[in-house]
């Protein structure tokens, strides 16, 4: 878990002083929500020269652990490679197993897919834009989005039992249909929620301060946003119009009116992190859009189809992608024909962001550092699975 | 541009280092030969009708009954908005592959995790050493004859049984 | 004190006792009483900023320890001195061990010039805001001892921050101060109050334009100075835990931060003083002891309502950035109040007696600002949604 790094202690003399350079370790336990991450920084001062990440300390095996528990099983394993917005892990599983085998899910249990992957979506921009304004020092911003998220979880709820790892999902549908009210309640939910989002909007969004501290912060051009493979909010960000969910369409997204909001430099550059920041507060009135048509919709028939419980998929390979909240989260499974997944990858729009935070951190101050991690919204267990 | 074509242009460069056929599907499967990976990556990306400037992903697959490893690229194309993935195999008792970092920074994590995870060297890797798991670990936990150590650091990896039967 | 102590050791009980010992006794006592002073409104501060902080982000904070959690502070206090006393072991002991005296003693020391009423100060020196001003950069040495000697490179980065920040903020609060004594041609606490009054058109804050502006100018390089949000980076919690008191625990910790609540104090008393129109009541009584009493409470209420906007804005406005906050300083704040200053130089010579009309316009303008904030608040409340009930199930 640690590295062999040289502690190189350089000595410069721009003009005629000798300074060092500083090795810190920002360490996996800081009081920052986004998990156990570690950046080793060697700074010359308050600006950084490199931030080294160091990943690996929430790795928990979760592929191999696919190889063992069989294609049923691995379902509550998918909650946990990203806990905040766990139902669009659990579709981009279903999905890969649906591909391998060709299965067809009934139009109901797709509009309930949708339903829960939405508000997954609500909960998951409303904790990253609170994490967002708490880093930067604003500390209401997160508690009333918690709250938000407290009365989402409790929708969720409703529909599968749990508040976080909700395991709804099965291959070839969902596990249980909507209670009834189900619709009313959700419905009067996003009547309460949509004039909320503007009201924290101008909570945070417009003050000085706030803008002076992301505005110009880390800006990813086009082209380094696509070659280091960014993806979701933070390539939106960087202005490349792209969304799984319009491009590569999957379940019933097609049939639904939605816009892609993208980062117009409105106040900075192009692709700084205020962009990537407004990008997920605008995903939030989307996301609410399609709510609303989903649940004003919902056909009738069943929620899942008939899958074996011993489910054999025939043997190949499939690259699945859903529009998770942090990105297109790549499900790639090799199958060997038996009940047990071959080979399980999954590759996260996390990843890439820690990765390029090597990158992106020389010259930024420390306090910038901070900035960084919240407006890309990495979570460790994207990261590390 | 449909996979036909690329996959023509692909034959016309490089002739036999690319399989015949095209497997069909979302993301149509090109065999290509292990050493050649990189060149065929520069002709993908650089070409600018095919421009795959971006790496969805890279994996590796122990084929234990083969005795090869596979890596798997997918390349995907922002500008076009077409895709494509390449498998190259690799004997399993010394994989190397060469690396494509230079082509894709993003690579440089991706080929880490598969060298962490499935032992598979890249040539010319700026910086290959684990990600994942902690760097004095012994062995490459996803391959398919990967043993369980018993301890780390004395900390004991196995326990007894929480049922009592 | 002086007086007291004088006259105490002349008539009063302390006769006999040599000079020295008597003055030490009545110090003694003194500072024994501010200490006790100091330490309920560092704790009550400390409790009452948890539950604004609490109101202003929709949820309750704490209610449960004595009636509304009124006794919240005390509880922490025990706990904090029940902690384990915990020395790194590279630190540097001594510096260590003393760096939160140091800081205590700094501050504390501001309060023997702090007035409470006409009379009613433990030192009334000819010098007493320079005197503050002074004193009160003790607290930077304490800051800087203690984030060098953790051996922590986390807490010696907050540390030098907050040595940087407080020492750059000092300028532009010293000239907002200068810019007042300007008007009162005396540095002592009691005068700069005795020459305001008790309405709102006497006190300096709406003397002229100046003062309004120094009034600003002195009440964020305070904020500064406290280290308070927004200039709280030296003890950011997302990045450094708590900056140059990170090693702390226990007692010591507990000391930093009846540091940091009891400075929000001393600078509402200083705005207070230069502003406000300090302890002045309308005489409504012939008794000077009810008199005393009310001015107290004047004053005590003024200060603290400065208090109480310190806790809105640390609850409200995020951090700004190391590089960001050097910058205002020094691009903004101090060219500002050189300019303030020249001004106000200017205002005194054309009106040497202050100017009547310019007091009362300052005040329907202050009363105007007033006013539309109220409107916005109401505004904003009529706006504000009603609660879903806590269960949607139900």
């Amino acid at each position: 878990m640690s590295h062999a790094i040289d502690v190189d202690i350089e000595r410069q003399t721009p003009g005629g002083l000798e300074t060092e350079e500083m090795t810190l370790n920002m360490g996996p336990q800081h009081p920052s929500t986004h998990g156990v991450l570690r950046f080793v920084v060697k700074a010359d001062g308050e600006v950084m020269r490199r931030a080294i990440p160091d990943i690996g300390y929430l790795h928990r095996s979760i592929e191999k652990i696919a190889e063992k528990v069989g294609y049923h099983g691995f379902m509550p394993y998918t909650d946990r490679v990203d806990y905040v917005s766990a139902m669009q892990c659990n579709q981009g599983w279903a999905m890969a197993c649906e591909a391998l085998a060709g299965i067809q899910v009934p139009r109901r249990g797709e509009y309930c897919r949708v339903i829960a992957s939405e508000f997954g979506r609500l909960a998951s921009h409303l904790l990253s834009v609170g994490a967002t304004g708490m880093d930067i020092g604003a500390v209401t911003p997160f508690t009333h989005a918690i709250r938000e998220r407290e009365y989402i979880n409790d929708i969720l709820e409703e529909l599968c039992g749990a508040r976080l790892t909700f395991n709804y999902m099965r291959i070839g549908g969902c596990a249980w249909d909507v209670p009834p009210g189900f619709v009313k309640r959700a419905t009067a939910f996003l009547d309460r929620f949509e004039p909320l989002i503007d009201e924290y909007n101008e909570l945070i969004s417009f003050n000085k301060i706030y803008v002076e501290r992301l505005a110009n912060v880390a800006v990813i051009p086009r082209e380094m946003a696509i070659a280091w493979n960014l993806v979701g909010p933070n390539l939106r960000g960087s202005g490349i119009r792209y969304d799984v969910r319009k491009d590569v369409p999957y379940s019933v997204y097609p049939e639904f009116e939605f816009d892609v909001p993208v980062g117009t430099g409105e106040r900075g550059t192009l692709g700084d992190s205020y962009d990537r920041y407004m990008v997920r507060m605008r995903e939030l009135k989307e996301s609410c859009r399609i709510l609303r048509q989903a649940l004003g919709g919902i056909p009738a028939g069943p929620v899942i189809a008939k899958v074996p419980r011993n489910f054999k998929p025939p043997a190949g390979e499939v690259h699945v992608r859903v529009e998770a909240s942090r990105g297109d989260m790549g499900w790639f499974v090799v199958s060997d024909g038996t009940a047990f997944p071959y080979r399980v990858h999954i590759r996260t729009g996390s990843y890439a962001a820690m990765a390029i935070i090597e990158e992106l951190s020389k010259g930024l101050m420390i306090a910038d550092l901070v900035a960084v991690i919240a407006s890309l919204d990495i979570v460790a267990p994207e990261v590390d699975r | 541009m449909d996979v036909g074509e690329i996959h023509r242009r692909l034959r016309d460069r490089f002739e036999n280092a690319v399989a015949p056929e095209v497997k069909p599907g979302e993301w149509p499967v090109v065999q290509v030969q292990a050493p050649l990976v990189a060149e065929v990556g520069r002709f993908l990306r650089d070409d600018p009708d095919l421009a795959f400037d971006c790496l969805s992903n890279l994996s590796g697959v122990d084929r234990k009954a083969a005795d090869e490893i596979e890596v798997w690229y997918h390349l995907m194309s922002y500008r076009h908005r077409h895709q494509i993935a390449l498998v190259a195999a690799t004997p399993r008792p010394d994989p190397v592959m060469p690396t494509v970092s230079h082509l894709w920074p993003i690579a440089n994590w991706l080929e880490r995790e598969c060298f962490d995870l499935l032992g598979v060297s890249f040539t010319e890797h700026p910086d290959l050493r684990r990600i994942l798991m902690p760097e004095d670990w012994v062995g490459h936990p996803l391959r398919k004859d990967f043993v369980e150590p018993d301890e780390y650091h004395g900390i004991s990896t196995r326990r007894e049984s929480l049922l009592k039967l | 004190m002086q007086q007291l102590a004088d006259r105490l050791l002349n008539e009063g009980f302390l006769q006999g006792l040599p000079t020295p010992v008597g003055y030490v006794l009545v110090v003694a006592f003194f500072a024994f009483v501010l200490l006790n002073f100091i330490m309920l409104v560092a704790g009550v501060t400390s409790w009452l900023e948890r539950r604004v902080w609490a109101r202003i982000q929709s949820r309750v904070g704490p209610n449960r320890v004595g009636p509304q959690g009124s006794i919240q502070w005390l509880a922490d206090g025990i706990k904090n001195i029940l902690k384990e006393d915990i020395v790194p072991l590279a630190a540097d002991r001594i510096l260590f061990k003393a760096a939160p005296y140091l800081a205590m003693m700094g501050f504390f020391a501001a309060f023997a010039v702090l007035p409470f009423g006409d009379g009613l100060i433990v030192a009334d020196i000819n010098v007493g805001i320079l005197y503050v001003t002074a004193v009160t950069a003790l607290v930077v040495v304490g800051i800087l001892m203690a984030g060098w000697s953790s051996n922590n490179k986390w807490a010696l980065l907050g540390g030098i921050r907050s040595a940087a920040q407080i020492i750059s903020y000092e300028i532009p609060a010293a000239l907002a101060i200068l810019t007042i004594v300007l008007f009162t041609g005396t540095l002592s606490m009691q005068g700069i109050i005795r020459m305001q009054g008790w309405a709102p058109w006497n006190w300096f804050l709406f003397a002229n334009p100046f003062a309004f502006v120094s009034f600003f100018i002195f009440y964020v390089s305070a904020l500064a100075e406290g280290n308070r949000t927004p200039f709280d980076l030296p003890e950011a919690e997302s990045e450094l835990v708590a900056g140059a008191f990170t090693e702390y625990s226990g007692l010591r910790s507990l000391l930093f931060f009846l540091v940091e609540w009891g400075n929000l104090y001393v600078i509402g008393a200083l705005a207070t003083t230069l502003f406000l129109g300090g302890w002045h009541v309308p005489a409504f009584t012939e008794s000077a002891f009810v008199l005393g009493v009310a001015q107290a409470v004047v004053f005590f209420l003024k200060s603290y309502f400065l208090v109480f906007v310190a806790m809105w804005i640390r609850a409200t406005l995020p951090r700004v950035r190391v590089d960001q906050l050097m910058s205002l300083c020094w691009k903004y704040l101090v060219p500002i109040s050189f300019v303030n200053m020249i001004g106000a130089a200017l205002w005194f010579a054309i009106f040497p007696n202050g100017s009547r009309v310019a007091s009362i316009a300052m005040v329907v303008f202050g009363l105007a600002i007033a006013l539309y904030f109220l409107s916005r608040v109401r505004f904003h409340l009529r706006r504000a949604k009603p609660e879903l009930t806590l269960s949607p199930i139900a």
